[in-house]
């Protein structure tokens, strides 16, 4: 096996993007990403791309041939295309595949990309087209949609550890002032708590304001080993960890509702692997999908013990400036969440910071940061940890 | 969604029917063919769930997805049955009934619909004992 490397990142604004459709947002970030790296489409060997539900949100499945073709590497090229999907996880899991496609020695130069265009149908079509990333047998029939299981996570939460619902607010407020540092973001703006609290209940306790919003946006990153890493860009950023585990797609199947044993078993997996420890990472892009989610993810990866991630949220311990500081690009909530970007937007995020080039949102000193990307309520986590020193 | 998903499951759905493992005693709702513990060495049989259970978690629906709509708000909860295993259904009560803990039995009712003019689904939901 090789180390592997970033050279380069590509990622266009999300929102409501009206006026592109899904191949223009994956071609977008695509090209940006490989201009970046300073390569040309001869020598990329293969695309992986992150897209949970192009069949559903615009009737669009093959994806790969799509993107390959419109990205101008499929006419003559014929560059090998693959389409990976694990709902919210499917851009986590495409970069995965591109790093061990790299780190095997069967290709040198990978573009992993993710993108997903939602806002083409209307919010029940989206909710049912996300609920299928749940048991549609088992929770979907019986009504349950994903705000709907996060929430029954909350509930426990607050039930368990006296979680309160300032408390998840805390997490949304702080991503939100995090997205007003983000030229990217789908938000931009300052929140209260207040503007939490006081928002439509979309499932209890969670309100419009706990929750991510449906986007459309694309993400890519270009891989190559990391021995010529150099030879493309002067501050490549090194894949220290990359794993990924499964748990029961239900959450009722869980042994503890209040634990994403998923994330406890990758995040596990990825300290292993890079030879670190929490106390090592010095910043983290986690999965908040709803507030209660990135609460979830900090205990579950070991930065605060089972049921302190509430507290520390509402006492700025995941803020900039903080000892860990979490989803620095506002996260799902304020940059936005179209669901097959985001698990490539979090390592573009992170290999800004690296870099030294994340703006004012810059972390200072930051050398090696961490992505968390979660399928579902937690059937598949994905774990990066990435370093800027080799 | 098609109609055969949810009509193929209908012993189960309309009549809480999972399986039960004979090698190391596990009950399983929704049913297993493959038990997680025994795996290949697992026999599994028919089992006929009593439903009557606790509720572990909750929320209230105020958002649904499509076909549920017409609904809302309704109960969520998951139910861990006296059997053992957990699952997700409604829960039929008024608000401020329904808590952590509370004890519930099952009734059967129309779950969801496709449309006006669509399949509707029937199974199992809960009220309290």
């Amino acid at each position: 096996m090789r180390d592997v490397a970033i050279i380069g990142t590509g990622c266009t604004k999300f929102g409501e993007l009206w006026d592109r459709s899904l191949r223009d947002l994956f071609v977008e970030a695509g090209v940006s990403a490989i201009v970046d790296a300073g390569i040309q489409g001869e020598e990329i060997d293969g695309l992986y791309m992150g897209n949970m539900s192009g069949g559903r949100f615009v009737e669009q499945e093959h994806v790969g041939s799509l993107i390959a073709d419109y990205s101008g590497l499929a006419s003559e090229l014929h560059v090998p295309a693959t389409r990976v999907e694990a709902a919210c996880a499917s851009g986590g899991l495409a970069l995965r595949q591109g790093i061990l496609a790299v780190a095997s020695g069967y290709a040198d130069i990978i573009v992993a990309a993710g993108g997903e265009k939602m806002t083409d149908v209307d919010l029940d079509t989206a909710t049912d087209a996300l609920a299928a990333a749940a048991d549609r047998e088992w929770e979907g029939i019986m009504g349950a949609t994903f705000p709907g299981l996060y929430a029954m996570i909350a509930r426990l939460h607050m039930h368990k550890y006296g979680t309160t619902s300032e408390q998840l607010a805390a997490v949304s407020v702080k991503n939100h002032h995090n997205g007003t540092m983000n030229p990217i973001a789908q938000f931009r703006n300052e929140i209260t708590i207040d503007t939490v609290l006081r928002s439509n209940m979309v499932a209890e306790p969670l309100h419009m304001f706990d929750c991510s919003p449906i986007s459309d946006g694309a993400a890519a990153v270009v891989l190559a080993p990391a021995d010529v890493a150099k030879k493309y860009t002067d501050t490549p950023v090194y894949v220290k960890a990359t794993t990924q585990a499964s748990s029961p797609i239900s959450l009722h199947d869980r042994a503890d509702i209040t634990t994403l044993d998923a994330s406890v078993v990758a995040g596990q997996r990825a300290y292993k692997m890079a030879g670190l420890t929490p106390d090592d990472i010095d910043i983290v892009e986690v999965h908040d999908c709803f507030t209660i989610a990135e609460i979830c993810a900090i205990e579950d990866l070991g930065f605060f013990k089972k049921g302190d991630g509430g507290r520390a949220s509402e006492d700025g311990e995941t803020a900039i400036g903080s000892s860990i500081p979490v989803n620095t690009s506002g996260g799902l909530k304020a940059c936005g969440h179209p669901v097959g970007a985001t698990g490539i937007k979090q390592a573009v995020v992170i290999t800004e910071q690296l870099r030294g080039t994340a703006g004012k949102s810059q972390v200072d000193g930051a050398g090696i940061g961490m992505t968390h990307n979660v399928g579902g309520s937690g059937g598949t986590a994905v774990v990066h940890i990435f370093s800027r020193d080799r | 969604m098609t109609v055969a998903r949810f009509w193929r499951k209908i012993p189960h759905r309309y009549n809480l029917i999972g399986t039960h493992c004979t090698t190391c005693g596990e009950y399983y709702f929704p049913p297993r063919q493959m038990c997680p513990t025994c795996r290949r060495d697992g026999k599994i049989e028919s089992y006929q769930f009593e439903g009557k259970g606790e509720v572990i978690t909750y929320t209230v629906i105020h958002t649904a997805a499509k076909g549920y709509d017409n609904q809302v708000p309704y109960n969520l909860a998951i139910i861990k049955l006296n059997e053992g295993p957990s699952l997700t259904g409604q829960v039929i009560c008024e608000p401020g009934e329904l808590e952590i803990g509370t004890r519930v039995r099952p009734v059967f009712r129309k779950l969801g619909e496709e449309s006006e003019k669509g399949m509707i689904y029937y199974g199992t939901k809960f009220v309290p004992e």
